[in-house]
């Protein structure tokens, strides 16, 4: 089993996704795409699996609710009951408008936090990484498609010409 | 082109004459003042008591009878007080199938307002994705002229004391009450019809000339029309929500006129807006399912469901801001309006959150679900439902206080409304091609693909 990959290189958003799409029509095995930015349609065209972030995010907001809930009964109600406006803390549901921009931020604040954490560890992306884009034009104005190398080398780099990339390297990748 | 099927026609009458039949059965009903007796001593005691903690607008109807009893001196206080009470509940009952017709009047106008503003909003935007729905959104408008001349009808017929709608406009309270007085250079019959006249006016006007711009834009070869379109959608919106927020105090806070809430004209806009956007989601995906409209892909769907959504949660938020600062407050003069909607509407009060918020918000947060047709339909229909509700909330504990009951009037206002609705609508629909074929974003909104 090698372990080469073409870096196939466009430069142009549109050309890069027809090129995907020809790809995979062909059965190469498209490892990965750097972009300098997303690209709309590319997750689809690349034939990755949806995302569930959507349902973790739910979820954890669901978790901000239930926390906020909880912190703002101890706080207000069992722990240090106070007679605001005429309103006495004695239970948490007849107060409980007072509690609501509360729960609501603290969903909010729960679900944005973990989605960005959980998206990080999902990319395994952390402070101080090194880069792992293969090429640093990806960075600027430059579209990378990394296909692994099953057959014949010289066929896949002629095809991958005609796809329209504007440069196409065979790497060995370690 | 669209035709205006016959079904669709029939049933649109059929909706008419059932309604005309259900507000004329409303109205020849209200009973007389015997009944209202009989009718009060049928009830519990503890209802008495209830009825007669009524906020301030009670004290008008206190005036009448009061004077009518005074050449009999030996009347005590007590029967003083029931027969007043008696007198109330008749003016509430004489009241209920006016303030039927009244809500769901304004509820379908405004609904049309919404539309139109949606549809300044995405010209002044120069939205992409919208353009294929701007025909859709100009056969709605088309309720407007006749939705604001049978509403401008009913403000002249409460200005000219048919019925008593808007307490404000009886001299023998006003005489009575330091707060109307005081409001009375602003409260008062014909500045209330000016003001309707100019809101009114406006909007048919820009109606009017935007649709013929699109109408001219495409058979012209140029983008002239085009660009006139997008600066009267920038005036338009400016004109309109400062008339906005006016229509909403003078057509339904005035109803309560001893309470205000500075928020109250953003609060109705966020109720008839989403109302609107569903009426055009659920019209997209009528023509849609007949066959026409065949550029409008689930993408548009889905756009129009997260508007659903996001209006949703904002009429929401600024239900919930009004609420939680008079509820905070609890000043009596401001809390009142909220203590008698929650003593004595309960289920439509809490009824109408659940469907406005809680049910949207769990149906339409998925992704997935806006782009299926028959969930977007049916939250669509809850919504109305919901924002109808909303509508009712804001009158009824005003005009008809305990007396509530959504019946004949009710649903006879409603399908009467609905009825000549769908039958305008439909009609200014198959008038032109539903693709505005002219505008120079078509070709972007025809491939529009989220």
């Amino acid at each position: 089993m090698s372990n080469k990959v073409i870096h196939a290189i466009y430069n142009d958003d549109d050309v890069l996704m027809d090129a995907v799409k020809q790809t995979r029509a062909a059965h190469h095995h498209i490892e990965e795409v750097y972009t300098p930015f997303p690209v709309h349609g590319l997750d689809k065209a690349m034939g990755l699996a949806p995302t569930r972030i959507a349902i973790a995010s739910f979820l954890y907001g669901l978790v901000g609710l239930s926390v906020a809930t909880t912190m703002m009964r101890f706080i207000m109600i069992v722990d240090w009951p106070q007679d605001i406006g005429g309103k006495p803390s004695f239970s948490y549901i007849d107060n409980m408008p007072a509690f609501v921009p509360i729960m609501f931020e603290m969903t909010v604040f729960f679900a944005a936090h973990l989605m960005v954490i959980t998206f990080y560890m999902r990319s395994k992306l952390w402070p101080f990484k090194k880069a792992e884009n293969p090429d640093v034009r990806t960075t600027d104005d430059h579209f990378l498609m990394e296909v692994g190398v099953h057959g014949n080398e010289d066929d896949m780099v002629s095809f991958f010409k005609s796809t329209g990339a504007v440069e196409v390297k065979v790497i060995e990748k370690h | 082109m669209y035709t205006f099927s016959s079904k669709l026609k029939t049933f649109s009458i059929v909706l008419m004459v059932l309604g005309i039949i259900g507000i004329g059965i409303g109205f020849m009903t209200v009973p007389n003042k015997e009944e209202v007796k009989e009718m009060i001593e049928n009830a519990h005691d503890g209802h008495h008591g209830k009825a007669t903690a009524h906020d301030s607008h009670a004290t008008h109807h206190e005036a009448a009878p009061a004077s009518h009893d005074t050449h009999k001196s030996e009347v005590n206080h007590e029967t003083n007080e029931h027969d007043a009470h008696i007198d109330h509940v008749l003016h509430q009952q004489q009241n209920k199938p006016w303030s039927a017709f009244y809500v769901a009047c304004i509820f379908f106008m405004l609904l049309t307002v919404g539309v139109l503003a949606f549809y300044a909003i995405q010209q002044a935007a120069q939205a992409g994705w919208s353009p294929i729905l701007f025909r859709v959104m100009e056969g709605i408008t088309g309720y407007l002229l006749p939705g604001s001349i049978i509403f401008f009808v009913v403000l002249l017929l409460s200005g000219f004391h048919m019925n008593h709608l808007f307490v404000w406009m009886d001299e023998t309270v006003v005489a009575k009450d330091h707060l109307l007085q005081a409001k009375s250079g602003y409260l008062n019959v014909p500045f209330f019809l000016i003001r309707a006249v100019i809101f009114l006016g406006g909007w048919n006007l820009y109606r009017y000339v935007s649709r013929k711009n699109s109408l001219a834009q495409d058979k012209s070869n140029d983008i002239t029309n085009y660009k006139k379109n997008f600066k009267w959608a920038a005036g338009f919106l400016v004109f309109f929500i400062v008339s906005e927020s006016i229509m909403s105090w003078d057509w339904i806070m005035s109803v309560d006129p001893h309470w205000y809430s500075t928020l109250f004209g953003w609060y109705v806009f966020a109720s008839f807006f989403v109302s609107g956007i569903t009426t055009i989601a659920l019209i997209t995906l009528y023509l849609k399912s007949k066959g026409y409209l065949e550029y409008v892909n689930t993408s548009h769907i889905h756009d129009l469901a997260k508007f659903m959504f996001g209006i949703s949660i904002f009429w929401t938020y600024l239900w919930f801001s009004q609420f939680m600062l008079i509820w905070y407050s609890d000043i009596p003069e401001e809390v009142t309006y909220f203590v008698f909607r929650i003593e004595n509407y309960k289920l439509p009060f809490f009824g109408m959150l659940v469907m406005n918020f809680v049910f949207p918000l769990l149906i339409l947060i998925n992704t997935d679900f806006k782009r299926l047709s028959w969930i977007v339909v049916m939250a669509g229909i809850v919504i109305l439902c919901g924002h109808y509700i909303d509508f009712y909330n804001m009158i009824m504990p005003a005009t008809v206080g305990d007396q509530w009951f959504i019946g004949v009037s009710e649903l006879g206002s409603i399908a009467f409304f609905l009825g000549l609705f769908i039958f305008v609508v439909f009609t200014t629909l198959s008038k032109e091609s539903l693709v505005a074929k002219g505008n120079p974003l078509m070709e972007e909104s025809k491939h529009f693909h989220y």
